[in-house]
This record gives C-alpha cells, structure tokens and sequence, in this order.
C-alpha cells in the first residue's frame, strides 16, 4: 500500500454564491425555493434591493470607465481589454469592435489584451447564458465614446480652441474650421490625463456612423488578416493560438487523475507499484471525495503525476484502484434506462403546477377528443474539443504567499475565488490568466478542474502541477445536461381548435448539485420554455415532476430549452398531423395574434434575468421567423420520395430562432440533411457574422442532439469512453447547406437578444419533424440512433 | 534516444519508444498547435504529417518517425498548398474556438494534394476523422473549395450566405 499524501478534505465551498444570502434562503424558504433563487442571490446582497435586470443583476454588473478597457500609446496603437470569456462565439473579435468602433480606432492599429480575473475591476466576467454582447453592448460603447471626447478635448486644449469644433474621425482629431489635426498617438498622454466625461454628456455615434458595428465580412477588405473578422484567426490556423495546456511553468509537473466511476463513491485502496516504476511518474497523491451534494468540488480521486503528459497516462493506466461505492449511495447503481422508465412512471401522475391559466380539467371534460404523448431526451456531455486543463503555481514572493492560475473557464472570478479559499489565502493573491477556451458549451463554467490543480499544488509544495483530462475523463465526469421525460395531453374543442394543453416535465435539476434533496425543476429551468410558452390557447396547465439527479447535472448549451423545446415542437406538429392541417399554418394559429405577454402575467420569474417590460414573449416575433424560415425553404413545396421539411419555433434567451429542415431518409434508415434554413431574431446584430457562425455551429450540434448524442449509465458509471462510444456530428453528417436568416438585425429600437444558445433549441425537434414528413416516423426518443433501420 | 526532423530541423529525443509523438511535440518539442482531443484517432486534433502523410499523432509511436519527417501546423505555412488553405480559412472565417483546426487544416492540406479539385463527397470522405465541436463543417467545406480555387456548390454557398444576411441587415 502506498505510503503517499492525502490531501485532507478541503471545506465545502460555494464559490461566487453569497453564502450568507443562500443560508438565509434555506432558513426561510427552504431549499428548493433557495435554489431557485440562486441567480437572484448571486446578484445581489442586500435585503430589500430593488429588482435589478441584465447586466445591473449580475455580480460586480457593469463598468464603463474607458481607463479600464483602453490604453493609447504615443506610437499611435491602443490596445483594448477583452474580459469575457472566448470559446469560439467571437466575442474578443465583437467587444473590442464595439471599443473601437466608437472610439474611432484605426482597427490595424488595434491589439487585444486578455483579462485576468477581476470583476471589482471589470465587472462581470461569468460568461454563459448567451449574456456577453447583451450585457456590454452598450457599456461598451460608453467606454468607446467617453475615450473619443477625451481625444476631442485633448485636442481642442492643444489648439486653444472650443472642442465642439474638434472631431474625432479615424484615429485622428480633426479642427473643423481649420483642417488642421493630430493623431490619436499624439493626443495619447493628454487624452489619458482628464477626467471622464460623465455619461450625460457622452455622445454615441449614430448607426450610419458605425464603421464595424452590424456591418457584413464583405465590408471589410477582402483578405485581410487584420480585419475585425476574427482576432486570434490567424494564431488559430497557425497553431500558435495559446489555450490551457499550451503554456508551462518551469519544473512544471504534469498530473492525470483516476476519479470515482460514480459521483459520490470514494477511494477504498490503490496501489501504485506498477505506477511508480513508470519512467517519468513522480508521484502518487489520493485527493478525498467531494460530499455530497459537491457544487463544484473536485470528485476526489488518485493522482498521478509526473515529467510529462504521456507518462502521466501511462502511470494511471498502471494504477489498481478499489473504489468504495458506499458513499455513493443510489448513484452507485444509476442505471440510465431503469430511470427513464421511472420518470415515465412518474409523469402519469399529477405533479407540482408551475403553471396555470384557465381550466384544464374542465377542457378535458368538454374535450371532442384527447391526444397523448411522451417525448425523452437524454444526458449528454458537452465534450468540449479541449478537454479541461488548468496549471497552478504557488510561490512565496516578498509580498506573501501568491498563486498563479492559468486556464481556459468561462467564470474566472470563481476560479479566482475558489482557488483562494481553498489555499488560505485572498483573492487578490490569486491571478487567473485567462487562456481561449477550446469550446465550452457550459463545462467550463464548472472550475473543479482549476482548484484539483490547486489542491495538487499545495500538495507538492507549491510546485507547479498542469491538471490534464483526457477525453475518457471529460465523458466520465462531465457535469451533465439533465435527462428529461417530457409528458403531454391536449384536448380538441368541436371545431378541432387546441382548447387545452398540459406539459408535465420530469427532469433532474441542476440545483441538485448545490443542495440536497432538490427533485423537481427550478423556475430558471421551467422557464426555459415551459411557462413562456406563446400560444394562445385557453387551459393551460404546467407540471413539474420528481426526479433526482444521481450523476452531477450542469448547464449545457442551452440547457432546458433543450427537452422542452423538442417535446413542445414536437408535440404541435403531431397536433397539427391529428387535425389533418398543414404544420405551419397549425403552430401560427396557436400563436394567435401578434401581442406582447407579459411573462409574469405566465407566472415566469426568471426571463433569463431580463426586465420582463423590455423583453415581453412577442408572438410577432415568433411569427416573423417562422414566416421568414418557411419563406425562404419553400414551404410547401412537393418533394421526392423519402424526403421532407420538417419545422420548429423556439424563444430562448430572449431571442427567437425558427428552422426548417429538409431531410432525406435512405432504405437504410441513413438521415441526409439537404438544406436547413434558419430564421433568427435576436433584435440587432452587433457582429453579424460571429451570429451566423453561431447559428451554423448551433444547427451542427442540434443535429447531433437529434441524431447520435446520448450519454448512458450503468451500475453508476458512464458507459461512454470516447468518440467511438459518445457520438458526435462529422463533417459527412452535417447539412449539405446551412442557410441563415437574419430578421430584425439592424432594428436597433429592440433590446440585444443572446446568440450562442438560441440557435440550439429548434433543430432536433425540427429534424425529427422532416423525418416524420418523410417517412411517416414518429420519433419520440431521442437520439434518433437507428430507430429508423428498417 | 530517437532522431526525427521536425519542421526541416533535426531533433533528437531521449523519451521511451512507445511514446505518441503527439506528446514528443506538446511536452518535449514545445510545438503546443498539435492539439490533444482524444487519443484514441478519433478525433484528428493531433493531426500532422509523417513524411508527407497525415497521421494521428497521439496514438503514432514515436519509434515510427525515426529518421522521417515530421510537419506540423507550426510549418504549413512554408507549404504552397498549406498557406493557400490558411488563407482560405481566413476568408471564410471558419474557426469559432480554433482547438481543432490545426488538424482540419493538415487533413484539408493533405487531401489537397491528393486530389486539388476535390468534390464535396471527397471532402467528406477525407475530413470525417477531424470532429469540430462548434460545428464549422459547412464552412470547412467552402474553405477547402476556395483554395482550391473552386467555384462549386460550397463556394456559391458562401457567397449566397452573405447576401442572405446583407439584404436582410441593411434592409
């Protein structure tokens, strides 16, 4: 038996979550209610705030001060702040756009400089819920403008002249009546020595104005490496672009780690004595099991580490390990497919209302006749291609003890905060260096990767240690999308107009990784298109059912929207298919006429931290999409043989995305996808290209939903090891055409709406949809896998 | 001890035999664009090329490079095809995270060279074994099109693209 460390079990933690704020809830409100409250929580302190919405809500909200995002250089060149997160949406390309834009940059004059974790200083950092240009748009902005006045009065200083006649153009300040000018190099020292105007006084530029902001690619000069396009687009196709396992300390060690095949479930024995005489393995360290629930506590585990990446592999190949499932209670004997059959089970009962409007039962009663149906969606994990890896370092410098962080996450600041708490030491001695991401998808908001590092660290002495996941890893201990059971019922009156509808989801809750004993939906996840359901119809009733989480549930990209939108979508057009009417003309009539609801006057409570009066659910919207998709697909239209459209509608955080799809289904059962046309309003876009690249990857993932991706357990572990078991698109199963739609994108009188994640929602109930026009196929588990093999 | 070229420059390592020359790269030779996505060949981040073919390099032993070559994503650009393809990467803005396409990029280079008018079924076929998580795939396609200097359905699709957004955001 080893005579190596154990780390003693650090302090549960819940980083970045006002503790006090939580305890208080659970008090008062008890558990579930917390939970629910979480983001409210998280968002504010004080006892009797008023409501805050969007970016005022979130932790250290918003700044604008153009000191912190901006720095000019006598040589003429600014280097502008990028503090979100990048994992592939382009926002280091779009939030600089938005600086330099309003500034008046020269944009080949401009560099990027990534934040380090630090929201006293940034504001808000935590880079999910598709919130990044929503947020900063037009803070942003300010920044920008607030920076080109300083250069304009500079400037009108320098000549002794009034600075009404001084204009900023393209990084320079030109004198109107003279034409005399100074560059924004020349200007640089002065501009940087005044105040900042107030916001009162700030002029934003007017949209005929804007030089990069909601302008296309062909704008921009053809071939052009510098073009706001893409910042780090030509580090990426060079390899040179840095992500978290491309950048080493000295005497750095490399760690891979064997964690507890079932969530819960601990280190009985190991032994390493076939690790240690690996070449290259330095030691063996068992790290203890989280409790649960673990938030983001690291699952514990045995620790291999060593000279180098591949040695490290090879140790933990050699390591014999007994895992205690006892601790695991239930989760050591998940079986995925016993539980699907028990939340069928429990959606034939009634469960909690979440919401209500008119009378369901008496629309049964009065029913002509009733339809039925189940749909199942399952885990998944969001195998990021990067797999986690972060790199901590611990070093007693003449100003203390100092960690140093480097890794790819969406939320620094918790990465931050939880580094520092476990170490013993203050935020401000932890930096977090924020490399890109390698995809996200909602994993890297989970940093349990960055404090395994730090706990690894300490351990060695403050010796650097790279914690390395391999891909077995990743889909092993993801935190998983939920798995969702998505029960309906809907009566037709006698004119075969929809006079009642009833959605009982049963699904685990994220909120069972922070508290225990959580069984039913959050108002976050009964938001996600359950209570903000648009239709116009009169009884209206929606349930939630029991169902606890036995393996850690996470945010995935666009998480709930996920199983309800495909139970919904797919639900309307069975409707639509009993009533024997067209699909589309069916789901325009449930929407009813073009209205602005208030999503509390559905009981909503979230609306994805939007002001429920600037963001109502707009049925026109809704309209407009699905006129634009259908338009643009041909609708309608006669097809060959095993072959069809297919349609759905979703909003999701606050945007709204129709698609179309035409599908082929061969002999074999082979799914082609010959064209999707999607339709997209997510009100103006600042960065149109970066919002159709969106759309593009939203369709290919939603494709894979809808076809192929599935995460299975069984007795309590993962049954998927790689991409051989864990399926995901390939470049020949994506859409022969992806076509996009942009509606209301230069519209600036609405609101931003998020863009990552709405794309997702609509495609595989979509998919399955066109499956079913070409083949008479009714898919109701997903994924379609081969379901369809004759 | 093993000697390889990398990138034109004769290495010698002092690692085990059985070592992925994915890891020589990443941990010994510090070229970091190699990408680490699965080490099983199942996802093509790692790809490089051994004396002109693409390999898996995460589960190729080093012991196969002895006294070959080896080019990486570091290089290509030295490549006439190569930089032709990075271009059209940048013209179609296809990367959204970028972890994967060091390795898109060595299989579309690869695939170019074999066939330089390749059809979208051959695409398909050559670039199967390199997974993006974002989903760039239709972009891929139009990418390797254009610098192969092809107006086909993929490059119509790009140019189709833009006008869908352009009518509609200047509307």
């Amino acid at each position: 038996m080893s005579q190596n460390t154990t780390i003693q079990q650090p302090s549960v933690m819940l980083a970045n979550v006002s503790r006090r704020r939580f305890m208080q809830g659970l008090a008062v409100s008890g558990a579930l209610v917390m939970a629910a409250r979480w983001d409210l929580a998280m968002a504010d302190d004080s006892p009797n705030a008023a409501q805050k919405y969007g970016g005022d809500a979130m932790p250290h909200g918003w700044v604008d001060n153009p000191n912190v995002f901006i720095s000019l250089a006598a040589d003429g060149k600014i280097t502008l702040i990028n503090h979100r997160a990048e994992m592939g949406q382009g926002i280091r390309t779009s939030i600089v756009m938005v600086l330099a834009d309003e500034l008046g940059a020269d944009w080949q004059l401009v560099s990027v400089e990534q934040a380090q974790a630090n929201e006293e200083k940034y504001g808000n950092q935590n880079t999910d819920g598709s919130r990044s240009m929503r947020h900063w748009f037009d803070p942003m902005r300010r920044a920008g403008a607030a920076m080109r006045q300083m250069l304009e009065q500079a400037a009108a200083n320098h000549w002794h002249v009034a600075a009404s006649d001084c204009l900023a153009t393209v990084h320079q300040v030109v004198h109107e009546p003279t034409g005399r000018s100074l560059s924004f190099g020349e200007l640089a020292a002065a501009a940087a020595a005044l105040e900042v105007p107030a916001r009162d006084s700030l002029r934003l530029k007017t949209t005929d104005q804007w030089r990069y902001i909601n302008q296309l690619p062909k704008a921009y000069p053809e071939s052009n490496q510098q073009q706001p396009l893409a910042v780090d687009g030509w580090d990426i196709v060079t390899g040179k672009a840095k992500y978290a396992a491309d950048v080493e300390f000295d005497n750095m060690l490399y760690a891979v780690i064997a964690r507890p095949p079932s969530y819960g479930s601990a280190v009985k024995s190991w032994d390493d004595s076939e690790t240690l005489k690996v070449d290259g393995v330095v030691k063996v360290i068992a790290l203890p099991t989280a409790s649960q629930p673990s938030a983001f506590e690291p699952l514990g585990g045995v620790a291999v580490l060593a000279t180098n990446t591949w040695a490290a592999i090879k140790g933990r190949n050699a390591l014999k390990v007994e895992w205690d499932k006892g601790p695991a209670g239930d989760n050591g004997r998940y079986d995925s497919s016993t539980f699907s059959q028990q939340m069928q089970q429990t959606a034939q009962l009634p469960g909690k209302v979440v919401r209500q409007q008119g009378d369901f039962v008496a629309a049964q009663q009065q029913a002509n006749s009733t339809f039925k149906a189940e749909y199942y969606a399952p885990h998944m994990a969001q195998a990021p291609m990067e797999p986690p890896a972060a790199i901590v370092r611990i070093q007693q410098t003449d100003n203390g003890i100092k960690a140093d962080v480097w890794t790819s996450v969406q939320n620094p600041q918790l990465a931050r905060d939880g580094v520092a708490k476990r170490l013993g030491l203050q935020p401000t001695d932890v930096t977090v260096n924020c490399a890109l991401l390698g995809g996200g998808f909602g994993r890297k908001a989970k940093p349990d990767y960055v404090f395994e590092a730090a706990d690894l660290s300490k351990a060695m002495g403050g010796r650097p240690v790279r914690v390395q996941w391999t891909r077995e890893d990743d889909l092993h201990h993801s935190f998983f999308h939920t798995v969702a059971l998505e029960h309906f019922e809907a009566t037709f009156d006698q004119q075969q107009a929809v006079s009642g509808w009833l959605h009982r989801s049963v699904s685990p809750s994220i909120y069972s990784l922070f508290a225990p004993g959580v069984k039913l939906q959050s108002d976050m996840e009964v938001d996600q298109g359950i209570r903000n359901l648009p239709f116009d119809i009169p009884a209206i009733q929606a349930e939630s059912g029991e169902a606890p989480g036995h393996v850690r549930i996470g945010w995935f990209r666009s998480v709930y929207n996920i199983p309800h939108a495909f139970g919904i979508q797919s639900f309307v057009a069975e409707l639509a298919h009993k009533a024997g009417r067209d699909h589309k003309e069916f789901l325009l009539q449930l929407l009813g006429p073009d209205r602005q609801i208030d999503p509390r006057s559905q009981q909503v409570v979230w609306n994805y931290g939007e002001n429920p009066e600037l963001y109502p659910i707009d049925t026109g919207r809704f309209r407009g999409v699905i006129e634009k998709a259908t338009k643009e697909a041909g609708w309608g239209k006669k097809l060959p043989k095993n072959r069809g459209l297919g349609l759905a509608v979703h909003q999701s955080f606050v945007s709204y995305c129709a698609v179309v799809m035409d599908v082929e289904v061969s002999d074999a059962g082979e799914v082609i996808i010959h064209r999707a046309d999607i339709a997209f309003d997510c009100g103006p876009q600042i960065n149109p290209d970066r919002v159709r690249s969106q759309l593009e990857g939203a369709c290919v993932m939603g494709v894979g939903i809808g076809l192929m991706t599935q995460i299975t357990a069984k007795d309590g572990a993962i049954e998927q090891g790689n991409f051989h078991q864990y399926l995901v698109p390939r470049i020949n199963q994506a859409p022969k055409q992806i076509h996009t739609w942009a509606v209301n994108a230069s519209n600036m009188s609405l609101p931003l709406g998020g863009v990552g994640e709405p794309g997702l929602p609509p495609i595989a109930p979509a998919l399955c949809n066109a499956i079913f026009a070409a083949t008479g196929k009714r898919i109701r588990n997903l994924p379609v896998g081969n379901q369809l093999a004759s | 001890m093993i000697s390889v070229t990398i990138n034109g420059e004769q290495r010698q390592f002092d690692v085990p035999a059985d070592t992925p020359i994915l890891w020589v790269l990443r941990d010994f030779a510090k070229l970091t664009g190699s990408r680490f996505g699965c080490g099983m060949a199942l996802c093509g981040a790692c790809t490089v090329h051994l004396d002109g073919q693409p390999i898996r390099s995460c589960v190729s032993p080093i012991s196969m490079a002895a006294g070959k070559h080896i080019t990486t994503i570091e290089a290509i650009e030295n490549d006439s095809i190569g930089r032709r393809v990075q271009q059209a990467w940048m013209d179609e803005a296809v990367a959204q995270c970028g972890y994967c396409q060091s390795g898109q990029i060595m299989s579309a280079v690869a695939l170019l060279k074999q066939h330089p008018n390749p059809t979208d079924a051959q695409i398909d076929t050559a670039m199967a074994g390199n997974i993006c998580r974002c989903g760039t795939y239709t972009r891929i396609r139009s990418a390797i099109h254009r610098a192969a200097g092809q107006r086909t359905a993929s490059a119509e699709q790009t140019s189709n693209r833009n006008s869908d957004l352009f009518t509609e955001v200047k509307a």
